[in-house]
């Protein structure tokens, strides 16, 4: 009993965003590496990759977009919910969240299922008979659209936690900052497809 | 002292700013129909460049935070462009 009364919570809300942000800072310089990575071989292989692109199925790719940019304003709205004390509307604003998130990878799945069907993957033979270009594009494609599909992972997972954590009352108005947090990692996820959509798909 | 921000942002500012992300986003989508050359690269990144500012000042709140995160996050852009500038201009003059 003693020992509940002597503790005070020391509890820092902006300290917790900020560390958030820190880390989206990492994230950030992650992709912004891979693009430069893409930036440097699409410079030495324009037309492979003008070509290569075309390859990529434009409207699943626009869907895609569509889809997480309404997801980061149903996530952006839970955080005012949550401040306006509308519980159900935060719960239904993050579960909206995360079921988006789910169908982003399924039309993803669909998407490599289609390539990988035409012998379109990293190491395949049909691939190496096209030549680097080609080769470079695709592996590209894959290992940066494979690593934003697991950003998306994690963004769901964390977004599933934080809704538990406010079916239970532990994220309520007063103390939300682990939704805001939750909310700033599924804008980056959103942030990093916004630039990963155009270079991929729109260079034609 | 939790949360500080006592300005709760609208719903309906949410739902316009995705109206505008999905606006740019169906004009870069258009404009690929037009043959800008070198050109389409850059407006394809421009409009990147427009989506990404508008989701970081509002959906990721940094226009109502304090100063100190806008200050961070444009040290980090910067940091990032330069890293990019010096790589092609390593490139360019191979």
């Amino acid at each position: 009993m003693s020992q509940t009364a002597a503790h005070t919570e020391h509890f820092d809300a902006t300290a917790s965003k900020l560390g958030m942000w820190l880390f989206i800072f990492t994230e950030l310089l992650l992709f912004g590496g891979l693009f430069i990575v893409y930036s440097v071989f699409r410079f030495n292989h324009q037309s492979a990759f003008h070509l290569a692109a075309q390859e990529l199925d434009v409207v699943l790719g626009a869907t895609n977009t569509a889809l997480l940019l309404v997801s980061s304003m149903t996530i952006a709205m839970s955080v005012s919910a949550v401040q306006y004390g509308h519980k159900k509307f935060t719960l239904f604003l993050v579960s909206l969240t995360i079921l988006i998130g789910l169908v982003f990878l399924v039309n993803k799945y669909f998407e490599w299922s289609l390539k990988i069907q035409h012998g379109l993957y990293p190491g395949s033979e049909v691939l190496h008979g096209l030549g680097n270009g080609d080769t470079l594009f695709f592996g590209l494609y894959f290992f940066m659209t494979g690593l934003h599909a697991l950003h998306i992972i994690v963004g769901v997972s964390i977004l599933g936690w934080v809704l538990a954590r406010v079916a239970h009352g532990h994220i309520h108005a007063t103390h939300f900052v682990h939704l805001e947090n939750g909310a700033l990692y599924w804008h980056l996820v959103d942030v990093i497809w916004i630039f990963l959509f155009p270079l991929f798909y729109l260079i034609t | 002292m939790d949360n500080h921000t006592s300005h709760i942002v609208p719903y309906k500012t949410y739902v316009v700013i995705l109206l505008a992300l999905l606006t740019f986003t169906a004009l870069s989508i258009l404009i690929t129909s037009y043959d800008l050359g070198p050109l389409a690269v850059t407006a394809a990144l421009l409009f990147a460049t427009l989506k990404t500012t508008l989701v970081l000042l509002y959906f990721m709140h940094l226009k109502f935070e304090q100063r100190l995160f806008g200050i961070m996050v444009a040290v980090v852009l910067v940091v990032f462009i330069i890293v990019m500038v010096i790589t092609f201009l390593d490139y360019s003059f191979r």
